[in-house]
């Protein structure tokens, strides 16, 4: 049986690990390479490396700890920020990437995903989706809208709407955070995973808002997400992998086995 | 004492494995996790590219036609024809599983045609791609799966699955998964090898399989000449 994957996100800047809350008031979390390598040990099914400054000198600093990784890690890994042409995915797989995410791009120019999906295969192309709670009346269905450029820029897109397009269009799996829970540690946004997992048959996953090992499993059993990706929980040492697997097993979804945690 | 020697048809040293390069999906992972486990890598672009290789690697995600066609292209089909035909080691990693077989659903394309068999959407899946680490049952021992548990946990990046037909494709079935229905994650059949899954994504149970094959192969590679057994004639050669 397919199992529900763990992933730790870098988020990058600079060469460092940082982390935020709702995308901003970034705190320094360590050494990229240091962190990738600590979490394949302790059995991270994939890495995500998102590169939140985009910048040039950064970019390439990001795509040596990219190769560093993927030379002893040998699970898959997926880098994301700032990659706006199929020329810059290539780059990011030849630095040993096996999927790369796009998200400010893809809104600017949705084609861009079946580009990248024709050329590399929709297995390695992940759309990013920010979404944010649009405040509505009580007897009202909950709506989100799509945010860009690492949470500043307003979209005015329905963000289950451009779920489906970005599958439609190619996206092999999709990687949705909740800006009004990211870094917050007040739970996965369930409501909004389950709009979407609802509406498309690829793989989701859950991202913004894990305080403990609980809400991985809500994750999953509430919205309906294939993967749970967190950042702060990990970095902080306040829970482990092993931690978040066990509780997953206990809820009897299945995990990949790894150090820590009993078969 | 010579003559107590195996024949042995290569040079000594690490096992020289070529890997197709052939624009279908990332080499990058492949060679890395190949060099990990010890072996000279080549990645061949074209047929001479194969001379002096003592294994044969095709790697590859994505749909068959235009991968035939880069292959074709690139005049690489016949060629790896019959480095199969002469019993040679082949490891196909997903499409170049795949491709092993008569005919792809997905676009209608003519593949290798090595292996009786199509190959077809993954049936009630409830998601697709089938993305992630997942089970691989075993059917029958063989060298491949060397020290892995049987169910061990590998990792898949898919929509399509070769289905064997006949009885010479349903012997060669070395392991199977499920997602939706089951499907076929390897198989075996004399000097060809293949798995669905990604062993240069599948973390240590990955490394050891690619270690297992460069053990089967070089086994394989060392009593070549003497006693082949190439899928045309049924065989099981190597150690299973």
């Amino acid at each position: 049986m397919l199992r529900r994957r763990v992933i730790p996100c870098l988020d990058v800047a600079n060469g460092r690990v940082v982390k935020g809350t709702r995308f901003v008031d970034l705190v320094d979390e360590g050494d990229p390479a240091e962190l990738a390598a600590r979490y394949a040990d302790e059995g991270a099914d994939e890495l995500v490396f998102l590169d939140i400054a985009a910048a040039p000198e950064g970019r390439a600093t990001l795509l040596d700890v990219v190769e560093q990784t993927a030379r002893r890690a040998f699970i898959p890994l997926t880098v994301g920020g700032g990659v706006g042409s199929v020329d810059a995915m290539r780059d990011v797989l030849r630095a040993g990437a096996d999927k790369v995410s796009l998200n400010t791009s893809a809104v600017a120019d949705p084609d861009l995903i079946r580009r990248c999906a024709a050329r590399f295969g929709r297995q390695a192309v992940v759309v990013a989706i920010d979404a944010r709670r649009i405040p509505v009346d009580i007897a009202t269905a909950p709506r989100w809208e799509v945010l860009v450029r690492g949470g500043r820029d307003v979209t005015g897109l329905d963000a289950v709407a451009w779920a489906v397009r970005a599958a439609e269009l190619g996206a092999g799996e999709l990687l949705v955070t909740s800006i009004d829970r990211d870094g917050t540690q007040s739970g996965y946004d369930t409501d909004l995973l389950r709009a979407i997992t609802s509406r498309v048959s690829v793989p989701v996953i859950a991202s913004g808002g894990a305080a403990g090992p609980i809400d991985f499993v809500t994750a999953v059993t509430a919205g309906g997400a294939d993967a749970i990706l967190a950042a702060s929980i990990f970095h902080r040492r306040l829970y482990s992998i092993a931690d978040v697997k066990r509780a997953l097993l206990l809820a009897g979804l299945p995990v990949r086995v790894t150090p820590g945690v009993a078969a | 004492m010579p003559g107590a020697e195996p024949v042995r048809t290569r040079a000594p040293g690490p096992l020289r494995v070529a890997v197709v390069d052939y624009g279908a999906g990332n080499l990058v992972s492949i060679d890395q996790a190949l060099t990990f486990v010890g072996v000279a890598v080549r990645l061949a672009t074209g047929p001479d590219d194969l001379e002096g290789a003592d294994a044969l690697i095709v790697p590859g995600v994505g749909a068959a036609a235009p991968a035939m066609d880069r292959l074709a292209r690139a005049g690489l089909v016949d060629p790896i024809r019959r480095w199969i035909a002469t019993g040679r080691p082949y490891l196909g990693i997903c499409l170049g599983l795949q491709l092993l077989f008569e005919g792809s659903d997905e676009d209608g394309a003519e593949t290798l045609g090595v292996l009786p068999g199509r190959t077809v959407l993954l049936a009630n899946a409830p998601t697709l791609p089938h993305i992630g680490w997942n089970q691989v049952n075993r059917r029958r021992d063989h060298t491949l799966f060397a020290g892995i548990d049987d169910g061990a946990d590998l990792y898949f990046v898919h929509s399509y699955a070769g289905a064997p037909g006949g009885m010479a494709g349903e012997a060669a079935i070395l392991a199977e998964t499920d997602h939706g229905d089951r499907f076929v994650s390897a198989i075996h059949r004399g000097n060809v090898l293949g798995v669905q899954f990604h062993p240069e994504r599948s973390g240590g149970t990955g490394m050891r399989l690619l270690g297992n094959f460069v053990r089967w192969a070089t086994a394989l590679s060392a009593g070549a000449g003497a006693e082949r057994s190439p899928v045309g004639a049924g065989g099981t050669a190597g150690g299973d």
